[in-house]
C-alpha cells in the first residue's frame, strides 16, 4: 500500500471525533472498517488531508430495539448485523443483504456505517436503507440531522454529509407483521461488487401483494427504488403465474445503469428485470 | 525396507508451512539493509509513443529523494533483455531496453525511477516526473497487425517469426475426409498472480554484488545478469530467498532486476524495489493470447484422420526469456492423446503494442490441449456419438505404449481407460446424462451441460538434446548434492528452487528412504547461487521428475561410500554388505553399523579404507533421456441459467495419473490449485486492453480471480502408472490440473447450451457473454425460421401458380 501521505487521528469518543474533524477543514475523511476507503488511499484515487478513524469510538457500536425501529449504530460491523437476534427478528433484510457482503474476512472489518457513508451505488447496503425507508442520523457540533435514506444518496461516492458531520447510525423501521424479505444479489465472484441486486420487501394478504418496496444496486450512480415495479405489483397474486414476472418488466425503468468489464448497461437493465422478479417471488415466499 | 515404513508415498505435511504461512520467514520484501534505498518506476502511460523530452529536474528536488534517472541515464549500460529462445533463424529479436529510452511499446513499460530513502516519497516524488511523448498507432489485434498497412511495433514489422512443424501427408489426410472439424478458439490473455508480488533487493561493496530476488529461477538469472549487466558471472550473487507463487511469472529476467541492479552499481548503496499489484498486472509477463485455429479431419465412425493447426501467438512488445518458445512447447500436444496419420502445425508470433507475454503455468501445453479437447467434442457432435466414445475410439490404447505420437513424443507409459473408467464411476456420468436429457425436455431455464477433458501433457523439462534441438539457450538437467554431517543428519543441495512447491519436505522424504534416516533429520537448501552453485530451477513440473533424480542418484553415491567405509569396519568384503533401512549388515550375520556411525567415523577419519577420502558427500546431475507425460481424465458439470447466463459448477471429478507419487499431500494441493487456475480461465480471467492499448484491468475488482467461496468440492483420485523412464517412476503434477481444467469447463457450458444452436463461447464465459451468445442464436433462429416460412409461402404460390 503506497498512500499520499496523510494525517491520521483516532479519537475514543464522538465529541473529540468531531471536534477533530471540525479542525481538519473538508478534505479530512472518516476511517471506519476500512474495506472500501483503504483501496482508494492505495490507488491514490482519494487524498484525504487527514483520516479521523473512528475504530475506538464505542458510542457508535451496537444495536437497540426501539418501539418502532431498531438503532444500527454506525461501526457496528456487518458479522455483527448478521449475528444480532434483534436485526434477523425486526428487520431480516437487512441481515440478508449483509450477509451477502464479499468473504467473511471483509465482514468482520467492515461496518454498517462505513458501507453507507460511502454511498456506492454497487455497495448492497445503500438499496437495503432505500428500499426499508431508513432513517440515517448524522451528527456535528450542532447536533443530529436526520436524512432519509431517499436523500442521503446524493452521487456517486456522495452522500449527504457534511463537512465536520458524522454519520452515527441508521434507525430502521419496524414493518410489522405480513412482510417478506429478499434480497437477490448477482456478482461474479464472491469478493466482487454487485453487478446488480435487487432489495425486495413485500407485503401479502389472502395471496395477493398488498405492499411492495423495491430498491437495486448498480443500476445507476446511486442506490435506484424500483417505484414502477411498486405501483405494478399492487393488487396482483404472489404466485409464479407471471404477474409477478410481469411487474418485474419494468425494473429497468428510469434506472441508469452503468457498462463496465462485467456487464454493459443493456445486460444490467435484463438482469434487474430477472433479479426483481426472483427477489418478488423468494419475497412473496412462492 | 517394508513398503509400510517408506517415507515415499506418505501424505506428510509440508515441513516449511509454518514459517511461510505465518510469514515469519525471508520474503525479498522484508529484507532490510542498512542505507537501504527504495525504487519507484513511472511507468509509460501510453501503448505506443516517442519519447520526446524527460526532465527529471523537479523530482530531484523532492522530499527524501537521493536519485532520479531516466532511460538516457542507463543507456550506455542496460544492454537489451535477453531472450534465451531464438525459435527460428530468422526470428526478430528487438533491442529490449530495461528502461525506455527513445520509444515506448506498451503501457506500463518503465520510463523512468526515483530512488528515495522510503517507498513512499519515491512514490510521491513520480509526480514530478515530466515526460513529452509523441503518439504513434497502438496495435493491439494480432490478425490486424499482420496485414498490410498495419502500423508497426517495431521497424521490421509486425511478425517475429513463422513455425512450422509437420508429420504425415496433411494433404492425404483431409482429402475427401468424410468429417472436416474446423474451428477458431480465443486464448485469452491472462495475467499470472502470484500471491507474493515481485520484489528485488540489490546490494554491492563495489566489487561484488548481490541480488535478491523474489524469482523462480536463481540460476538461469546469475547467467542472463551476467551476460547482460556485464556485472561478471563470479562476483553476482543471485538470491531467491522464501518465495511466494510463480506460475512462470517468475520464470523471467526483468527489467526491475536488470535496473536495480545498475542502479546500486551506480549509487553504491543497497535499494529495493517491490511492485504494487496494480503495477504487477500491468508488468509481470501476461500468458497465453493466442488465436487458434484447428482443423480435425475425421473418418464418420469418429477416428481421427488427421490435424492441422494454425496459430497466432501474441509476443506483445518484445521477446522476453522464453516468450517465442512458449507456443512452441504446445506444438507437440495439439494430437493429445490420440492416433492420427498426419499433424502439420503453423505458429505465427506477432508483435502487439502490450505487455510481452510468455511462461504462464503450462506454457503452450493448456493452449494445446484446449483446442484439441474442444474439436474433440465438436467431433463427437458431428458423427453423433458420446463424447466419451469419440475418444476411446482414438486413444492410445494401454496395451500400445511406450507409443511415438505423430508429434515425435514417444510416451513411455499410460492407461486412459483406467483413469476415465474411475472417473466415469466417481462422476455419475449416465444418471448426469439423463438428468440433462430431462431438463432439455422440460425446457428448464437452467440447463446442465457435461465436460469432458481427456488430457496428456509433458513435462520433465526436459533432455537438453531436445532443447537444442529446439533452438533452447541451455540445457534441461538438474543437480543436487546430498551431505552426511558428522552427527548423523542430512544436507541436501538442489538446484531447483521452489516457491510453494514443498519440495524441503519431498527433498525430505526421498533422502529419508534412500539413505534411512528419519524424515526430520534432512534439510534442504535452495535458491542461493553461493550455496546453491549450480542448478536449472523450477517451471515445467521439472523438479521432481529431473531434480528429484539428481537427488536419488546422488544419495546412491553417498550410500556407496558409505558401504565402503563399512565394509572396512567390518572387515568384510563391500559385495557382502547389505543396506537396508539405515543399516549397513554383514549378509548372513548380525554384525551391522548404521549408517549415523559411519558418517561419524568418516568424520574422524581415523580408520578409512586405503585411499578413501574422507567425506560422505556426492553430486550429482541428471540429464533426462524423455519428458514425462502425465495423463488424466476432469469431468465437469455445469449448471447455465439461460436467464442470467451465469454458470456454476456442480461437481467436478478429477481423476489424474501422475506416476508414482511421493507426498499425496502435496499432489492434492497441487491439482486443486491447478484445477482452481484452469477454471479461472474458463469463466473469470482476462486481461482486457482499450482501443489506444490501455489495460483495464489493473485491479482485482476487475480482473476476476476466484476464491474458495467460487468454487466447488473437487472430487480428486489417482491412478498409478508409473514413468518408466526415471527411476522414481514419477511424472510431474505440477501443471495437471491447469492444462485439463479449461476444456472441461467450457465443454461442458457449450454442452449446456447445444440445444439453443451453440456451437462455443468465447473466454472467459462470463454470464454477460453466455447471455449475449444465447441472444445472437435466439435472433439467428428467429431469422432462420422467418426464411424457413418465407421459403415455404414462396413454393406454395410457386405450386398454386403451376
Amino acid at each position: 500500500m503506497i498512500p499520499a501521505s496523510f494525517d491520521y487521528s483516532r479519537p475514543s469518543s464522538l465529541d473529540e471525533a468531531l471536534a477533530v474533524l471540525g479542525d481538519a477543514g473538508e478534505e479530512a475523511k472518516v476511517l471506519a472498517g476500512g474495506q472500501s476507503l483503504l483501496p482508494l488511499l492505495r490507488l491514490r484515487l482519494a487524498y484525504p488531508t487527514t483520516l479521523v478513524d473512528v475504530g475506538r469510538v464505542a458510542e457508535l457500536r451496537g444495536i437497540a430495539d426501539h418501539a418502532d425501529h431498531v438503532f444500527i449504530g454506525a461501526m457496528t460491523t456487518h458479522h455483527e448485523v448478521i449475528r444480532s437476534p434483534v436485526v434477523n427478528e425486526h428487520c431480516p433484510l437487512v441481515a440478508l443483504a449483509t450477509a451477502t457482503v464479499a468473504d467473511p474476512a471483509v465482514r468482520h472489518r467492515g461496518t454498517f456505517g462505513g458501507s453507507l457513508a460511502h454511498a456506492d451505488p454497487a455497495g448492497d447496503l445503500p438499496s437495503v436503507a432505500l428500499a426499508l425507508d431508513m432513517d440515517l442520523v448524522a451528527r456535528s457540533s450542532l447536533g443530529d440531522r436526520i436524512i432519509p435514506a431517499a436523500e442521503f444518496f446524493v452521487d456517486y461516492l456522495e452522500p449527504a454529509l457534511e463537512p465536520g458531520e458524522i454519520l452515527v447510525g441508521a434507525r430502521v423501521p419496524k414493518l410489522g407483521p405480513g412482510w417478506g424479505f429478499h434480497y437477490e444479489k448477482f456478482h461474479r465472484t464472491a469478493q466482487a461488487w454487485a453487478t446488480v441486486g435487487v432489495a425486495a420487501a413485500v407485503r401479502r394478504s389472502n395471496g395477493t401483494v398488498e405492499e411492495a418496496r423495491v430498491a437495486l444496486t448498480n443500476m445507476g450512480p446511486t442506490p435506484v427504488r424500483a417505484v414502477t415495479v411498486e405501483a405494478a405489483v399492487r393488487g396482483v397474486a404472489a404466485d409464479r403465474n407471471g404477474s409477478l414476472r410481469e411487474a418485474a418488466e419494468q425494473a429497468a425503468e428510469g434506472a441508469d445503469p452503468p457498462g463496465d468489464l462485467h456487464a454493459q448497461p443493456d445486460y444490467r437493465a435484463h438482469l434487474a428485470r430477472v433479479l426483481t422478479h426472483r427477489a418478488l417471488l423468494a419475497a412473496c415466499a412462492v | 525396507m517394508t513398503d509400510t515404513m517408506s517415507e515415499v508415498g506418505r501424505a506428510r505435511r509440508r515441513k516449511e508451512d509454518a514459517r511461510l504461512v505465518t510469514g515469519r520467514t525471508q520474503w525479498t520484501d522484508n529484507i532490510q539493509l542498512p542505507g537501504m534505498l527504495h525504487v519507484a518506476f513511472l511507468r509509460s502511460p501510453m501503448a505506443h509513443a516517442r519519447i520526446t523530452r524527460v526532465d527529471v529536474s523537479a523530482a530531484r528536488g523532492r522530499p527524501g529523494v537521493v536519485a532520479v534517472f531516466g532511460g538516457a541515464d542507463f543507456a550506455a549500460e542496460q544492454g537489451s533483455l535477453p531472450c534465451a529462445w531464438p525459435v527460428t533463424e530468422d526470428v526478430v529479436i528487438p533491442d529490449h531496453p530495461p528502461m525506455a529510452v527513445s520509444e515506448v511499446r506498451y503501457v506500463g513499460e518503465a520510463v523512468a525511477c526515483v530512488v528515495a530513502t522510503d517507498r513512499y516519497k519515491a512514490a510521491d516524488a513520480l509526480d514530478a516526473i515530466e515526460i513529452d511523448y509523441e503518439p504513434l498507432e497502438p496495435v493491439l489485434d494480432m490478425t490486424e497487425a499482420l496485414a498490410e498497412g498495419s502500423p508497426t511495433v517495431h521497424e521490421s514489422g509486425n511478425k517475429a517469426f513463422t513455425w512450422k512443424f509437420a508429420q504425415g501427408d496433411i494433404g492425404e489426410a483431409f482429402r475427401d475426409a468424410p468429417v472436416v472439424i474446423d474451428r477458431t478458439f480465443v486464448q485469452q490473455r491472462l495475467i499470472p498472480s502470484a500471491m507474493e508480488p515481485r520484489a528485488v533487493v540489490a546490494q554491492t561493496d563495489g566489487d561484488r554484488f548481490t541480488l535478491h530476488s523474489a524469482t523462480q529461477i536463481p540460476h538461469i538469472l546469475r547467467v542472463m545478469l551476467a551476460l547482460t549487466t556485464g556485472i561478471p558471472e563470479h562476483r553476482l550473487r543471485v538470491i531467491a530467498p522464501d518465495v511466494g507463487g510463480g506460475f512462470g511469472s517468475k520464470l523471467q529476467v526483468t527489467a526491475e532486476e536488470v535496473l536495480c541492479l545498475l542502479i546500486t552499481r551506480r549509487l553504491g548503496r543497497p535499494v529495493k524495489w517491490t511492485e504494487s499489484r496494480s503495477e504487477g498486472n500491468l508488468t509481470v509477463h501476461h500468458g497465453r493470447d493466442q488465436l487458434q485455429r484447428i482443423s480435425v479431419a475425421a473418418e464418420r465412425d469418429g477416428r481421427i484422420r488427421g490435424v492441422k493447426v494454425d496459430l497466432l501467438a501474441d509476443m506483445g512488445a518484445y521477446l522476453m526469456l522464453v516468450t517465442p518458445g512458449v507456443p512452441l512447447l504446445g506444438a507437440f500436444m495439439y494430437n493429445g492423446i490420440y492416433k492420427m496419420d498426419a499433424y502439420d502445425f503453423t505458429c505465427t508470433g506477432v508483435f502487439t503494442t502490450k505487455m510481452p507475454t510468455d511462461a504462464y503455468r503450462g506454457a503452450g501445453r493448456p493452449e494445446a490441449t484446449y483446442a484439441i479437447e474442444r474439436a474433440m467434442d465438436e467431433l463427437a457432435v458431428e458423427v453423433g456419438l458420446d463424447p466419451m466414445e469419440v475418444r476411446r475410439r482414438n486413444w492410445i490404447k494401454h496395451s500400445e505404449f511406450p507409443y511415438t505420437t505423430i508429434a515425435g513424443l514417444t510416451y513411455d507409459s499410460g492407461n486412459y481407460e483406467a483413469a476415465t473408467d474411475r472417473a466415469l464411476a466417481l462422476f455419475g456420468y449416465d444418471k448426469l446424462r439423463a438428468e440433462q436429457a430431462d431438463r432439455r425436455d422440460r425446457r428448464d431455464p437452467v440447463q446442465l451441460g457435461i465436460g469432458i477433458s481427456t488430457y496428456t501433457e509433458m513435462c520433465g523439462l526436459a533432455p537438453s538434446r531436445v532443447l537444442g534441438s529446439l533452438s533452447y539457450g541451455a540445457g534441461g538437467w538438474e543437480h543436487a548434492e546430498v551431505r552426511m554431517l558428522p552427527t548423523g543428519t542430512v544436507e541436501v543441495v538442489t538446484g531447483t528452487s521452489p516457491h510453494g512447491q514443498g519440495h524441503v519436505t519431498a527433498w525430505s522424504q526421498i533422502v529419508a528412504d534412500a539413505l534411512g534416516v528419519p524424515f526430520e533429520d534432512v534439510s534442504v537448501i535452495h535458491g542461493d547461487t553461493a550455496s546453491s552453485h549450480k542448478g536449472m530451477d523450477t517451471y515445467g513440473s521439472r523438479s521432481l521428475a529431473v531434480g528429484g533424480i539428481a537427488l536419488v542418484q546422488a544419495c546412491e553415491k553417498v550410500r556407496e561410500k558409505a558401504r565402503q567405509v563399512a565394509a572396512h569396519l567390518m572387515e568384510a568384503s563391500a559385495d557382502d554388505v547389505e543396506f537396508s533401512d539405515g543399516r549397513f549388515r554383514v549378509r548372513g550375520t548380525t554384525t551391522e553399523r548404521t549408517i549415523q556411525e559411519i558418517a561419524l567415523a568418516t568424520f574422524a577419519a581415523h580408520d578409512l579404507p586405503e585411499g578413501f577420502e574422507p567425506r560422505l558427500d556426492a553430486q550429482a546431475t541428471f540429464d533426462p533421456d524423455n519428458f514425462s507425460f502425465p495423463h488424466g481424465t476432469h469431468l465437469c458439470a455445469v449448471e447455465v441459467d439461460t436467464e442470467t447466463g451465469a454458470t456454476t459448477i456442480r461437481s467436478y471429478v478429477a481423476v489424474d495419473d501422475v506416476g508414482k507419487v511421493v507426498n499425496p499431500l502435496i499432489v492434492e494441493g497441487q491439482v486443486h490449485g491447478g484445477i482452481a487456475q484452469g477454471i479461472a480461465q474458463a469463466l473469470f480471467e482476462e486481461a482486457v486492453y482499450d482501443a489506444e492499448g490501455n489495460l483495464l484491468t489493473t485491479t482485482m475488482a476487475d480482473y476476476l480471480l476466484p476464491s474458495a467461496a467460487d468454487l466447488p468440492d473437487f472430487v480428486t483420485d489417482r491412478t498409478e502408472t508409473p514413468a518408466t523412464t526415471n527411476p522414481l517412476g514419477v511424472k510431474g503434477a505440477g501443471e495437471a490440473g491447469t492444462i485439463a481444467a479449461t476444456p472441461a469447463v467450457v465443454n461442458a457450458i457449450v454442452d449446456a447450451l447445444r440445444p439453443y444452436g451453440v456451437r462455443d463461447v468465447r473466454m472467459p464465459c462470463t454470464p454477460e457473454r453466455v447471455w449475449r451468445t444465447l441472444q445472437n442464436r435466439a435472433l439467428q433462429n428467429r431469422a432462420l425460421q422467418n426464411r424457413a416460412l418465407q421459403n415455404r409461402a414462396l413454393r406454395n404460390e410457386e405450386g398454386a401458380s403451376a
